[in-house]
């Protein structure tokens, strides 16, 4: 096993980590790489190759493997990201009631397109696919983490106010 | 939050008190558990659960309407050895948002319906998917894993019957084609989520390679209810074959999208009239009733439609996992399937060649079609490339994508034409825009 840099990731994500491997049996530690990797970016704020290489080694699995789950799953940033990453629901149910609009909307106040970043690196802006939300359109996602519903020209001045 | 509203609630019962409701107390306080208990204080013999299932003719409410109990039946009778129950709560096609709100508001429900299905088929470990952009509920999920650990309802030994039930949640991190059970499986086991070929199924080698027996979160929430009512009265909350209630997600352009809880059976126009009617008085023009992947009815069809398995797939398209996506008459229907082309190419997980490429076929094409640059064969192309694409892949989600494109040029085909033959939409643009809402 390879763990060349001690101080990839902090202890603190190390236990977070040990925490998903535990939910597995365990003879199946890869199991755990989905939220290994989700762990890492949240620390991170992206994942770079060393990164991904780190996890795999930490749970005994091939680079490769690990390097093929955060390229295949769309919530993992493979390249560097704003310190807020905004995704918004363009499919057509969020359509309907707004949902490419508003991403219009965002566009225009932070003058940059889907999959840029502002130049002082605060804002990312991606267009998502089904949230799983499509009652509560226009809906975005802030960091992975926290969805906001219902999002009027007024609601998106306030969020982007708020990302300070 | 999405407004809710019911006749005969039975799921969302909870869900009156809103985010104070889900905690073990209160699902306790409203009769939760009991189920559980019973089973275990009892002993009650496995087949007298599923025949009980198998009387209330309860369906998987996921999308593939397979009956519940016939497919706890599969599960093979050896007892050595590991075998698991998981949860799919990888919640993604579009219109689809009933399980995140069961999961926030209800969660132990889920719980009690996941260690009954242990139970029934000796597995003594589960999993619950749960989609990658929820991750709040996600959250609430683990809280209520630890609340029911705290009393003694999963784990070893659970209240000292000898049965023991670990569960876990885990979470996705953004991937359509997880909600395919194998898919999901894949993922589970820490890879890509591409779906296997099937058979074998999952009941004889699933997660690990052992038996697994995958319901919806709907599913597994309706157990606990129809083992307290008996399988015949949940039965006759709905319709023959099509038993008890359902819950229903409404988005696009209705005052009052959400989710609904219904008897099986309720017509379309009543269900309609519940969610507030048309948004602005608009007129209805066209209706995906059970999300994206389903064949889009227009109005005068779905009008006539009674919301149940049997009466959306006699009007030819399928109930689905109960999305209804409404349109008015302000779409564009090329620009809608134009998106949900677009869905599919960018979700298709590469693996088999009909459906990573003729997902691109397909896109590109009526995007073509949408930005004014449509050829006359247009549309004969788009139905070869379906032809090229269904039946010819490992999963469905090579078929999810060309009924949509098969559908919207059958029943709008004027518009489709309109596009190729003008350059431009039959719905003036400022229409369209009006129709969101957004600038309101």
């Amino acid at each position: 096993m390879r763990l060349t840099d001690k101080t990839m990731l902090s202890q603190e994500a190390l236990k977070l980590i040990d925490r998903e491997v535990a939910k597995y049996p365990v003879d199946q530690k890869q199991s755990a790489v989905m939220a290994a990797l989700a762990i890492a970016q949240d620390e991170k704020g992206w994942l770079a190759r060393e990164t991904i290489e780190y996890v795999a080694n930490y749970l005994e699995m091939p680079p490769i493997a690990a390097y093929e789950v955060a390229s295949f799953y769309n919530m993992y940033d493979l390249d560097p990201v704003g310190k807020y990453k905004i995704t918004v629901c363009t499919n057509l149910p969020c359509a309907l009631s707004g949902g490419v609009h508003a991403a219009d909307y965002v566009k225009e106040k932070l003058g940059i397109d889907f999959n840029e970043t502002t130049a002082d690196g605060k804002f990312t802006l991606k267009e998502g696919e089904c949230m799983g939300a499509c009652g509560d359109a226009p809906v975005m996602l802030v960091n992975n983490k926290r969805m906001c519903s219902f999002m009027t020209p007024a609601q998106i001045d306030k969020l982007l106010a708020e990302c300070k | 939050m999405a407004l809710i509203a019911t006749k005969n609630p039975l799921l969302t019962v909870g869900w009156e008190k809103g985010d104070a409701g889900w905690g073990i107390k209160e699902y306790e306080a409203r009769g939760g558990y009991q189920a559980l208990r019973k089973i275990l204080a009892e002993k009650t013999p496995p087949e007298n659960i599923i025949a009980e299932l198998k009387a209330s003719v309860l369906r998987g409410r996921g999308g593939a309407g397979f009956p519940t109990g016939l497919k706890w039946s599969f599960m093979p009778k050896v007892i050595n050895g590991d075998r698991y129950v998981v949860c799919n709560s990888d919640e993604g096609e579009p219109g689809t948002f009933k399980d995140r709100d069961l999961l926030r508001f209800d969660p132990h429900s889920v719980i009690e319906g996941m260690a009954i299905a242990a139970y029934v088929m000796s597995a003594n470990r589960g999993y619950n998917y749960i989609h990658g952009e929820v991750f709040e509920i996600y959250q609430r999920f683990e809280e209520a894993l630890d609340e029911a650990r705290a009393a003694g309802l999963i784990g070893q030994n659970i209240l000292g019957s000898g049965f023991s039930f670990e569960l876990f949640a885990h979470h996705g991190y953004g991937a359509y084609i997880c909600g395919e059970e194998t898919g999901l499986l894949e993922s589970i086991e820490g890879k890509k989520g591409q779906p296997r070929f099937k058979p074998p199924f999952p009941a004889t080698f699933g997660l690990y390679g052992k038996p697994t027996t995958i319901n919806n979160t709907e599913t597994f929430a309706a157990v606990p209810y129809i083992l307290k009512m008996g399988g015949e009265q949940y039965l006759n909350l709905g319709k023959p074959n099509n038993g008890g209630t359902k819950l229903f997600s409404i988005s696009g352009h209705v005052n009052k999208p959400g989710n609904y809880e219904i008897p099986m059976g309720m017509p379309f126009a009543e269900l309609l009239e519940m969610a507030g009617g048309m948004r602005g008085g608009r007129k209805l023009k066209a209706v995906i009733p059970g999300g994206s992947s389903a064949p889009v009815l227009p109005a005068d069809i779905m009008m006539q439609c009674t919301m149940d398995y049997d009466s959306i797939a006699k009007a030819g398209s399928m109930l689905g996992s109960g999305a209804i996506i409404v349109m008015d008459e302000t779409v564009c229907m090329v620009k809608a399937l134009e998106r949900l082309s677009y869905f599919y190419f960018e979700e298709s997980c590469g693996q088999c060649t009909p459906c990573r490429e003729g997902t691109g076929w397909l896109y590109r094409v009526v995007h073509r079609i949408e930005n004014g640059q449509g050829r006359q064969e247009d549309l004969d192309l788009l139905m070869s490339v379906t032809d090229n694409i269904m039946g010819r892949t490992i999963c469905a989600l090579g078929d999810a994508a060309s009924l949509p494109v098969r559908s919207f040029v059958q029943h709008f085909k004027s518009e489709f034409e309109h596009h190729i033959q003008n350059c431009t939409c039959l719905v003036p643009h400022d229409v369209q825009r009006a129709g969101s809402s957004f600038y309101m």
